[in-house]
């Protein structure tokens, strides 16, 4: 111990320095310039997810919109035009202005406290991040006022040539696509750069917290996945614009040249926005069962598993296009595989829950919501890899239902656990258990109404994107029962933004770990200070901070407990 | 203060309610026989599909509900109480290996039971005795290179072009002349207990061709051709299939409606002669025509 003993903090102990001067040193900016100057990591961590939360909404009232015109057959209330631009802007929205990036707020506020850093590696790199993300949510709304596109979010050419899509809408998605891109790409080099150069000491990668290993895995799949769709998007840019041919099949393109580019980001951009919400349900389950998390291990391989598979299974979004049998077999196999570690996923979060003794607190219930919704998207997920069946159910209402069982549940129900869990510690303030078990429980009957439904709408033979349909059978009566659902949905994420606004300045005092904690952003204050940890311990298993509270508790090392297991610095907690 | 209701707190209640979700899951498939499965009935294919369908969905129900229920049953069963204490267990390799071999197992069966039916799918059959002559309808002679066609290498041949906002459909006949060949928008008549093979192509955007009961949707992507095929049982002479482009195609995509007419042989046949005859005089009429304009000019 005496040998590997950090220099002592406390002031009388300091050895004489020379004195540093330090000339015009600027004063600390205050008010709106302290936010649009910060670099601060739990700054741009709250700016992330401000932002990425009113983009949430954007695309929910988009959502909306889409069920009220869908709520009856043969309704008029949109224009086919007005129709096709809302679904192209609630997808692009969704995924490119809220999902992916609001996992990079998370990932930016608690990565660094999570692994005892002071903050990121690359501040300004890190601050550069959040104004092309908006620069880029900013590009693609503004064409709101002009001409939004209408091809929907996966931009398929010929439809998206300049033929047939004359006005500039399709170019601000481009644009969109290459800042969020970029964004998202100097945020993961980021995120790499932290995990692999500043954990606390002792914290070894069998020591890192989950939700870590899920954004680590997050930012890889991000930089191989991010240029492919970079290229694809530009193909189609300079096709628009500078009589390249690429997709062209007059001039020796090929249209489904890009689908296979844009799926080969596409797929693996899918479990870019479901990983980090596995983390986080990974790092809240064992909380409040108050057990250890069953099998780490196995839930850290899972998730390098998955992302390896995300990246070869892209042509099942493709298997109706004209494709060799092998490339259907092939990618109907590779899908299959992706079961596996999802399930050993789910699996041992339940064997977490499993002689626990189970809290239910908000962030908790969330947590089991997710599990419920998200197995029932997995196992659609496998129906839908197999080909045949695929040819019924392609791009039919059960796929939205199969991929919006993933997405929701799978990101939105584990990012609003998120909230629920790491509020206190971003705002010193606890939500409140009751708007926030409301908010849950109306969640998930809503989710479940509206989308449930949508599979045997499916079924019936109704496709995604049309923007009226016959009432043939009962696709009348289950379209509004969707849309009925769509808005109880929309009810309970009010309640938790209500929850918010009361609790941000009301809310009960948190202190520095409401929930008891394993994890060392609970190590520090509610709200952490600048430089987030005076001293930083030693880590010495997954749940650091299981260990400081038993030292805490105890007073002083136990005898039975080895010397090097004991803290460098008085714990302040 | 929980939202956990008070009837799920002893493990009978438990049953009651399951037993009431299940009841609440099952009425309705007795209600609407398709509510849980894939549209069917008009082609073997379709047919075919819907069994594979109705395999895995009872597979994946039985998870589902495995793991719904385990859920459920911790969160209920190892709820916080007075003087409980957590167990700390970190992990058990052998139950894990085994969940996991059980995952890759079920996997396996998934894959056997989709290749068994994949021929039933993939290949198309031979058209019945009671189809139509294919040489009396003026069929092409070129066999295409697709398990769409049966093995004799005679079905009947229509070609699909997509093109926004229409589907057209052209009976291609055994000659060169490609003007002269039927064809008709929106509307496809086929003869019943023949074997059709589809050849899909798009003329501007993506399209995707959907008739659900006659089996699964093959896109028409400009600069390709797709393949698929269908078989209309002799019961259904006289029925419409309805389906719809299922790619987005623009603004009018819910608009690009597809019906297919089933009808007997006999009345195809006529169809196609009577089409044939209308397509001649539109021919010989559009000849009439451009000879008085050009003797005008020529004036």
């Amino acid at each position: 111990m005496a040998a590997t003993a950090a220099p002592s903090t406390t002031r009388t102990e300091l050895p004489a320095l020379p004195q540093v001067l330090a000339h015009e040193v600027d004063p600390e900016p205050r008010g709106w310039r302290s936010w649009v100057m910060t670099t601060d990591h739990k700054r741009i961590g709250i700016m992330y997810l401000v932002t990425t939360f009113v983009f949430f909404l954007m695309g929910g009232v988009e959502a909306l919109l889409i069920r009220l015109q869908l709520g009856a057959p043969e309704n008029t209330l949109l224009s086919p035009q007005t129709y096709n631009a809302l679904f192209t802007m609630h997808g692009t929205t969704m995924v490119f202005l809220f999902v992916v990036p609001i996992f990079a707020g998370f990932g930016n506020y608690f990565l660094p406290l999570m692994i005892g850093a002071r903050d990121m590696a690359f501040p300004k790199l890190n601050a550069l991040s959040y104004w092309l993300l908006l620069a880029g949510g900013l590009v693609f709304y503004a064409s709101m006022f002009f001409s939004p596109p209408e091809a929907g979010w996966t931009m398929y050419p010929p439809l998206s040539a300049e033929d047939f899509s004359e006005t500039g809408g399709v170019d601000a998605w481009i644009f969109l696509i290459h800042l969020t891109g970029l964004s998202s790409l100097v945020g993961a080099i980021n995120f790499y750069a932290t995990i692999a150069n500043m954990r606390a000491p002792g914290m070894g990668w069998g020591r890192l917290p989950l939700f870590v290993w899920t954004l680590l895995v997050y930012a890889v799949l991000l930089i191989l996945a991010l240029p492919v769709v970079a290229a694809a998007v530009t193909m189609l840019l300079t096709d628009r614009h500078f009589g390249t041919n690429f997709f062209d099949q007059n001039q020796g393109g090929d249209p489904l040249l890009y689908q296979h580019l844009f799926w080969f980001f596409g797929h693996p951009e899918v479990y870019i926005m479901i990983l980090p919400g596995f983390g986080i349900i990974s790092e809240v389950l064992p909380v409040f069962s108050r057990k250890p998390i069953f099998g780490y291990k196995a839930i850290a391989a899972a998730t390098a598993v998955i992302a390896f598979l995300s990246l070869i299974v892209w042509a099942h979004h493709m298997f109706t296009t004209p494709s060799p049998a092998i490339v259907l077999v092939f990618f109907m196999l590779s899908s299959f595989l992706i079961a596996i570690p999802t399930g050993v996923k789910v699996f041992n979060w339940i064997a977490t829950l499993w002689r626990g003794t189970v809290e239910y607190r908000t962030p908790l219930l969330f947590a089991c919501a997710f599990v419920a919704v998200f197995v029932a998207g997995g196992v659609t997920g496998v129906i839908l890899a197999i080909f045949p069946v695929d040819w019924q159910l392609h791009d039919t209402y059960f796929v939205i239902a199969h991929f919006h069982y993933t997405l929701v549940g799978g990101a939105i129900f584990s990012i609003f656990a998120g909230i629920y869990y790491w509020f206190p510690k971003m705002t010193g303030r606890m939500l409140g258990e009751g708007l926030g078990k409301w908010s849950c429980a109306i969640m998930f009957v809503g989710f479940n109404i509206t989308f449930a439904i949508q599979h045997t709408i499916g079924l019936e033979g109704m496709p995604r994107r049309i923007y009226e349909y016959q009432d043939l059978g009962n696709l009348g009566l289950y379209n509004l029962i969707s849309t009925v659902g769509s808005f109880i949905f929309g009810l309970g994420i009010l309640l938790t933004i209500i929850n918010v606004v009361k609790s941000v300045k009301g809310g009960t005092t948190a202190g520095p770990d409401p929930w008891k904690g394993n994890t060392l952003e609970w190590f520090t204050t509610s709200p952490p200070p600048v430089n987030n940890f005076d001293s930083i311990p030693r880590i010495r298993s997954v749940e650091p901070m299981k260990d400081i509270r038993r030292q805490v508790e105890r007073g002083t090392p136990a005898v039975h407990q080895p010397a090097e297991a004991a803290p460098e610095h008085s714990v302040v907690a | 203060m929980t939202i956990i209701p008070a009837a799920l707190r002893t493990p009978a209640r438990i049953l009651v309610v399951v037993a009431a979700l299940a009841a609440v899951l099952l009425l309705p498939q007795a209600a609407f026989a398709d509510f849980f499965t894939p549209e069917d009935g008009g082609s073997p294919n379709a047919d075919s599909i819907d069994t594979l369908y109705k395999i895995v969905f009872a597979m994946a129900m039985a998870v589902l509900a495995g793991v719904w229920i385990a859920l459920a049953y911790s969160m209920i069963k190892f709820r916080a109480r007075r003087g409980a204490v957590p167990a700390q267990i970190r992990g058990n390799t052998r139950l894990e290996i085994g969940w996991t071999v059980g995952a890759a197992l079920i996997l396996v069966v998934l894959s056997v039971v989709t290749f068994v039916m994949l021929d039933d799918i993939r290949n198309a059959p031979e058209s019945d005795r009671t189809g139509v002559d294919l040489q009396r309808v003026g069929q092409p002679t070129g066999v295409p290179d697709t398990e769409s066609v049966p093995p004799s290498g005679r079905s009947l041949l229509i070609q699909v072009r997509g093109k926004q906002y229409v589907w057209q459909y052209t009976h291609a006949d055994d000659d060169e002349n490609i003007l002269n060949d039927p064809f008709s928008y929106e509307e496809l008549v086929v003869p019943v207990d023949t074997t059709v093979t589809l050849e899909i192509k798009a003329q501007d955007v993506v399209h995707s061709w959907w008739i659900p009961e006659l089996g699964g949707k093959m896109d028409a992507v400009p600069g390709h051709t797709n393949w698929t095929w269908f078989k209309i049982p002799g019961k259904h002479a006289g029925r419409t299939f309805r389906g719809q482009c299922a790619e987005l195609c623009g603004r009018n995509h819910a608009n690009m409606l597809a019906h297919v007419r089933a009808v007997t042989p006999e009345e195809y046949e006529a169809y196609i002669e009577r089409k044939g005859r209308e397509i001649e005089q539109a021919n010989d009429e559009a000849a009439r025509q451009r000879k008085r304009i050009e003797s005008e000019e020529s004036r």
